[in-house]
């Protein structure tokens, strides 16, 4: 398991470098993404690889000439690493419609980071009538054929079948990596899980699916000793610092489950396999499990966060913000009143890229395990 | 001072002054006593965004109410920032637009300059504006316990498709339906079209105000604009607004003729761009004006009739649907930035002053694109001022007077070239 671990460490350490390496070795032209409304399987459909963009590990300079200091991080990086040329090797970049900031993202990197083509999904904001189901299906048909133009290929039903099966069973084998976790969470580290989950977003999804069945049968076959950890749930968008995961588990806690966009909103919910591929393309997202920049009713996130707590019985919920994002931080008291209702205790974290002293978090944590 | 002259600087003054403001007080006092006596006359309220199809609302009798409205008065009468840190106690973060926050901790509290909005009896989100309203109408939705109906305009970043125009004319039926169900009442089609008539002529009367500034010197400025400009937020598609608008549109071009500017010597021209900074108005308004400087136009009140082009009044409810989803904030930067040197062309603007308002990312995000853009192809200087609409803890005096007073110079320095 070692192994399987650290190719994929290796991976998430350096997602370009591994995108230019695929390149080189098989000339697949690999298109990067921001979000997980992004279609992966038209993507895939169209043999071409997609990678997501996590941000930048480096410090923030050419993107300050285009972005105030009250964007968030993960926006900010994006287009810093666009500018500097870390994406050079991308054939080209789809902006599926989130939150004002991706919107401003999508324009600013078409009008700045001329290499590549650039395709925007402006999908429905309300994903819960008819006439949205019937625009998210013309949007990825859209979609659809802006790909084949510019990467001049035809998707075809058949290919799209196939990735649809791939990234169904990536998603299946993902899912049952964290069910098996939350059983037994001295399974593997938090920091592990997230290395997976990046993992896969970012390395070839064959091979990836391949590493990940190993993965699931190396766990299903451990037996972990029991320890007396605290259950904890995980929210917010994306999970980017891996850290975390070690400063919880040292103040005697484990993240069982999560609400991430880089964590089960990714998985949650698989792809119909009966019926005309992008239709059921479109289907998954009205029905996966919203991020906050869409609409879906007015109290589903907060009845998929309690349920989520009480199946996978935690005791605490932590909420992890990236600083000024808007659609999380309007989301967050009414989920923590929910939680409040429900007796389940949580912490509010506000990060940005990179993290305050580690002192201070690990107080933090210490001082809410000890609470729950 | 001498008598003679204190009696020259007040005729000076009231010959600045624009005479129509009395009536636009009046309008608004009146409307807002309408809305907060709805209930007694049974009437219906809804809550919609400044950029959301009112005019289903008017032509139903529904009584709108613009949250964002009541935030401007907030901003204006210095009550944001207890509002914003009620919010923050709330649990909201203070990074969000203060608009919002204002107006979700007002509710509680039923505090701000009229002591609160009269409670919604249904909430219309328009999104073409931002992500925020879909938010803070959740919010509501909630706190209110009313019905939501979400206006979902696609954002337009390169263009306007053929599916978007389908999405978003069947909500124009699917929103009519929400408010006969609503209301137990029929939409009556007649008052529809005419309704819609109004709400095109009103939009062009609007037009023609902002207009007048062409005019050297301009006869009103960006600052009398923010003010004028709530009837067309408010009362777009009534005849009230149309009359008005004709009132003071006559005024303007008579202060035209009359070579009566905002500011006394009108010598540079600028352009403001985003939203006003509420609590600052008249500071800023003076701190340009003793530059001889004027903001003859703006591209935030000119986006309640920016997007005419879009719009047929013979068959209003077909073309409104593209006519709401074109506007201003919802389009790619460099269609903003395009828009904004024909404004420099239009006005014949000297130079660029941009409030990056840390409030609204839809608006704010991309701005440092358009300036250099606007530089680049216009020639002209610009000047960035950091602060926030409503939420008076962003903003720094010292630092924004020394910049203001930097551009001045710049100003004077291209001048003698
Ligand atoms: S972190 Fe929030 S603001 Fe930033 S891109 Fe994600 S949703 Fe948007
Ligand atoms: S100020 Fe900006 S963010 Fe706030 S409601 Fe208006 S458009 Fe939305």
């Amino acid at each position: 398991m070692q192994d399987l671990l650290r190719e994929m460490a290796e991976v998430v350490r350096d997602p370009f470098a591994y995108g230019r390496q695929l390149k080189t070795d098989t000339g697949t032209k690999v298109v990067g993404y921001v979000c997980t409304y992004a279609p992966e399987e038209i993507i895939l459909a169209a043999g071409a690889h997609p990678l997501r963009l996590f941000g930048t590990t480096g410090t923030i300079e050419r993107a300050d000439a285009h972005l105030q200091s009250y964007c968030c991080s993960l926006v900010r990086g994006v287009l810093e690493e666009g500018l500097k040329g870390g994406t050079d090797f991308l054939d080209g970049m789809v902006f599926p419609h989130t939150c004002d900031s991706i919107q401003r993202l999508s324009d600013l990197w078409r009008m700045n980071v001329t290499q590549g083509f650039h395709v925007d999904a402006v999908l429905p904001v309300k994903l819960d009538t008819q006439s949205a189901r019937q625009y998210m299906i013309d949007v990825l048909h859209r979609f659809k054929t802006d790909l084949e133009r510019e990467l001049d290929c035809s998707i075809t039903d058949e290919n799209l079948s196939k990735a649809i099966g791939l990234m169904n069973e990536i998603r299946r084998l993902l899912r049952r990596i964290y069910e098996l976790r939350s059983h037994q969470p001295g399974l593997m580290t938090g920091d592990a899980l997230y290395t997976i989950v990046k993992a896969t977003m970012i390395m070839d999804r064959v091979r990836c699916c391949e590493i990940l069945r190993e993965v699931v049968g190396k766990m299903e076959a451990a037996k972990s000793p029991h320890t007396n950890t605290k259950r904890l749930l995980m929210a917010g968008g994306i999970c980017n610092q891996p850290q975390i995961h070690d400063l919880i588990e040292a103040a005697g806690g484990a993240v069982v489950w999560d609400d991430f966009c880089t964590g089960s909103r990714y998985f949650e919910a698989l792809v119909s396999t009966d019926k005309n591929p992008i239709t059921a393309i479109a289907e998954r997202f009205l029905r996966r499990a919203v991020c906050p920049a869409k609409h879906a009713g007015l109290r589903n996130r907060a009845e998929d966060l309690i349920r989520m707590a009480k199946e996978r019985e935690a005791k605490g919920v932590i909420f992890l913000y990236l600083k000024f994002c808007d659609p999380h931080a309007f989301d967050y008291p009414y989920l923590k009143d929910a939680l409040d209702q429900e007796g389940v205790p949580s912490l509010l974290l506000e990060v940005e890229d990179p993290l305050p002293a580690e002192g201070q978090l690990q107080t933090r944590f210490e001082a809410f395990l000890e609470m729950i | 001072m001498p008598e003679n002259t204190v009696d020259a600087e007040k005729t000076e003054k009231d010959k600045r002054k624009i005479k129509a403001i009395k009536k636009m007080k009046e309008i608004m006092t009146f409307y807002y006593i309408d809305a907060k006596t709805a209930t007694e006359n049974n009437k219906k309220v809804a809550w919609i965004t400044s950029g959301g199809p009112v005019e289903p609302l008017i032509a139903m009798d529904i009584i709108p109410v613009y949250p964002e409205n009541h935030g401007a008065m907030i901003g204006a009468s210095k009550m944001g920032v207890d509002l914003c840190e009620k919010a923050e106690a709330m649990g909201y973060a203070s990074d969000l637009c203060s608009y919002a926050r204002s107006d979700i901790s007002c509710a509680t509290v039923n505090g701000g300059p009229i002591g609160g909005l009269p409670k919604p009896d249904m909430l219309i989100c328009g999104n073409n504006i931002c992500g925020t309203v879909l938010k803070w109408y959740e919010i509501q939705a909630r706190y209110f316990n009313v019905p939501l109906f979400i206006f979902d305009t696609p954002f337009c970043h390169t263009g306007y498709y053929e599916e978007m125009r389908r999405y978003v004319r069947s909500q124009v039926d699917e929103y009519i339906e929400f408010l006969e169900k609503a209301t137990g009442r029929k939409l009556d089609r007649d008052r529809m079209e005419e309704v819609g008539r109004l709400s095109v002529a009103g939009q062009r009367m609007w037009q023609a105000v902002l207009d007048t500034t062409v005019n050297k010197p301009a006869p009103m400025s960006a600052f009398d604009a923010f003010f004028h400009l709530a009837l067309i937020v408010t009362l777009r598609g009534t005849q009230t607004a149309v009359d008005y608008y004709q009132e003071l549109l006559d005024e303007m071009n008579e202060r035209a003729k009359d070579g009566i500017g905002a500011v006394p010597n009108e010598r540079y021209r600028l352009l403001w761009d985003n939203l006003p900074i509420w609590y600052r108005t008249k500071w800023l308004s003076e701190k340009f004006a003793a530059h001889d400087a004027c903001l003859v136009a703006d591209t935030y009140t000119s986006a309640w009739c920016g997007s005419l082009r879009y719009m047929d009044e013979n068959d209003f409810l077909n073309s409104m649907a593209e006519g709401y989803t074109r506007i201003y904030l919802n389009i790619g930067v460099d269609e903003m930035a395009r828009s904004v040197c024909d404004m420099v062309d239009k006005y014949d603007v000297d130079g660029l002053v941009i409030h990056s308002n840390r409030s609204c990312k839809p608006y704010s995000l991309g701005q440092y694109d358009i300036q250099r853009i606007v530089e680049e192809k216009k020639g002209i200087p610009s000047l960035l001022i950091e602060a926030d609409m409503c939420d008076e803890r962003m903003f720094s005096e010292s630092q924004i007077e020394t910049r203001i007073e930097a551009f001045i110079e710049m100003l004077k320095q291209r001048n003698r070239r």
